[in-house]
């Protein structure tokens, strides 16, 4: 099954409540998958930094002391926010890269969710209830975002098994459903210099949007190609740091449901998701074509 | 149960018994239902604040009216024998699935799989429905006043599917006997699926379908009708090969 969940704001009175509201969202959908659950929440870009989010099985030890070794090894300066088994990196946008590859090298434990200016990545093995304590995820603001819950059927329920999946900067990728030619997607992928992470399928979707997008297409444009080059069932709902995106595969067995207003634009795998958003009784509600793409941008 | 959760809306045994959902569960709501005996003078029931739930109202098996405000989620009236189901609002997957008899009309849109596997009685949606409406129909009769989506009527056996809007890809592939009557436009017909002739017995029964669902200023000759060609009915050597 699993369940997907997102939350395009309009109205910037939102903003503040948007983890609130992403959250009892994703947590109204927990007996969709009883797995793991992720979150990637999209925060305001500040222009002078970039995040990474990080996480580790063994936070005490891997997230100690990083900041410091971080910043004399890349030499400007850098923060960590501590959350948990998650931490966030900040640093100076042109230094990402760096960054990115210094972490990796003085913490080989250490895992990278996700980065970009403004996207921060949350997930874990576990109810959605669970995580969105764990992380505290109800207090995060931010325009847009995205959730998932999962059940697991093409790969091992682990942290880095979760969904949301990102594999480009601000890009992530949440999924309900199952892909058949995952594993060959993927070698072509490898074989353009994409590096993964898990033997998981949603991972390879989420790497060949991002492959889609550095060629030079839009959001858009990289979920129509899903269609022709993705074979399996899918409905999925992708973040990029100014938009948000939705498509299902041509035989749309996944559901979904989608609401609109002046407010917001949002996505649940089922109406059960959206009865808390304000307004919802006078919402345009409507269930997204099978092989049609929707996406909003700010 | 608490007796402070049930209210009724007058003092005299049949009028409405009223289960806020948002205060009991699903479950109260759904057991009083069950525990309806033949001539129970509790007729009318009602549902508030349903908020996409799954299964409300469903195994309902005798003649009462239940009106469920707002939408609900998966399977709403699934496998109903002889209640008259309204949902005033939208319906999630598989409404009316296995429906045996009485009636379930949607106010608002209802989503894919309406009316799958049901036997009998009638499903009336209003707004549009979704993919795979009617599937494997075995008896059921379906109204539904705007489009239906694809793979609609898929192996249905038998009843009747009318349709006032459009339909999507692949209507009534692989379709028994169950005749499909389609007032709009057919994206495209599925295997063995093609346009019939329509003769009066069809337009009188279509006049009979289109009055029970309550729809007035459409008439029957207003639609196409679409039935088997029924050359998938035996094993043909010619299509080893496709296996």
């Amino acid at each position: 099954m699993c369940g997907i969940v997102g939350l395009f704001l309009k109205d910037k009175a939102l903003e503040p409540k948007l983890g609130a509201m992403l959250s009892e969202m994703l947590i109204s959908l927990s007996d969709r998958g009883p797995d793991s659950a992720g979150i990637a929440i999209y925060g305001a870009s500040s222009g002078n930094e970039a995040k990474i989010t990080i996480q580790s099985a063994k936070p005490e030890r891997d997230f100690r002391g990083l900041d410091t070794e971080l910043a004399k090894a890349i030499g400007v300066p850098v923060s960590v926010a501590v959350k948990s088994t998650h931490a966030v990196v900040r640093t100076r946008p042109d230094k990402i890269d760096e960054a990115r590859e210094t972490i990796q090298a003085l913490r080989p434990d250490i895992r990278i969710m996700g980065a970009g200016d403004v996207v921060e990545i949350y997930k874990e093995v576990g109810l959605p209830e669970a995580v969105v304590e764990r992380f505290d995820v109800r207090s995060m603001t931010g325009t847009h975002g995205i959730g998932h819950t999962r059940m697991a059927t093409e790969s091992a329920v682990t942290t880095m098994g979760a969904h949301p999946f990102s594999t480009g900067a601000d890009q992530c990728l949440v999924h309900n459903g199952s892909l058949s030619n995952h594993n060959n997607v993927r070698r072509e992928l490898v074989r353009e210099g994409m590096k993964f992470e898990t033997e998981n399928d949603t991972e390879v979707a989420a790497a060949y949007l991002s492959s889609q997008m550095a060629h030079g297409k839009n959001l858009g444009e990289a979920l129509e190609g899903t269609l022709s080059d993705l074979d399996g069932f899918f409905t999925f709902v992708v973040g990029t740091k100014n938009g948000f995106g939705v498509v299902r595969d041509p035989i749309a067995c996944k559901p979904a449901v989608m609401a609109e207003t002046d407010q917001y634009v949002a996505f649940g795998s089922e109406y059960r998701a959206l009865t808390k958003l304000p307004g919802i009784d006078n919402a345009r509600v409507w269930e997204p074509e099978p092989a049609t793409v929707y996406f909003w941008e700010h | 149960m608490p007796a402070t959760k049930l209210s009724k809306t007058a003092a005299h045994d049949n009028a409405s018994r009223v289960f806020d959902l948002d205060a009991m569960s699903l479950r109260e709501f759904n057991q009083a239902l069950h525990k309806l005996t033949p001539g129970s003078n509790e007729t009318a029931w009602e549902a508030l604040n349903p908020k996409g739930n799954h299964s409300v109202a469903v195994g309902v098996d005798q003649p009462v009216t239940i009106d469920v405000r707002g939408s609900v989620g998966y399977y709403c009236g699934g496998m109903n024998d002889g209640a008259a189901i309204t949902v005033h609002g939208s319906a999630g997957p598989g409404v009316g699935e296995n429906m045996m008899s009485g009636s379930i009309t949607i106010k608002g849109d209802a989503s894919q799989y309406a009316g799958a596997t049901g036997r009998g009685g009638l499903l009336v949606i209003e707004g549009n429905a979704s993919s795979r409406c009617g599937i494997s129909m075995k008896g059921i009769d379906i109204v539904v006043h705007g489009n239906i989506g694809h793979m609609s009527a898929f192996m249905a056996q038998s009843g009747n599917l009318v349709v006032l809007g459009d339909a999507g890809d692949a209507l009534g592939d692989s379709i028994y006997e169950a005749r499909l009557f389609v007032r709009g436009k057919v994206e495209s017909l599925g295997a063995d699926c093609i346009a019939k002739e329509m003769r009066a017995e069809h337009l009188d029964l279509l006049q009979g379908l289109l009055d029970r669902a309550g729809v007035t200023g459409v008439k029957p000759a207003e639609f196409k009708r679409y039935g088997s060609a029924r050359t998938l009915y035996n094993f043909n050597i010619d299509n080893a090969d496709a296996y």
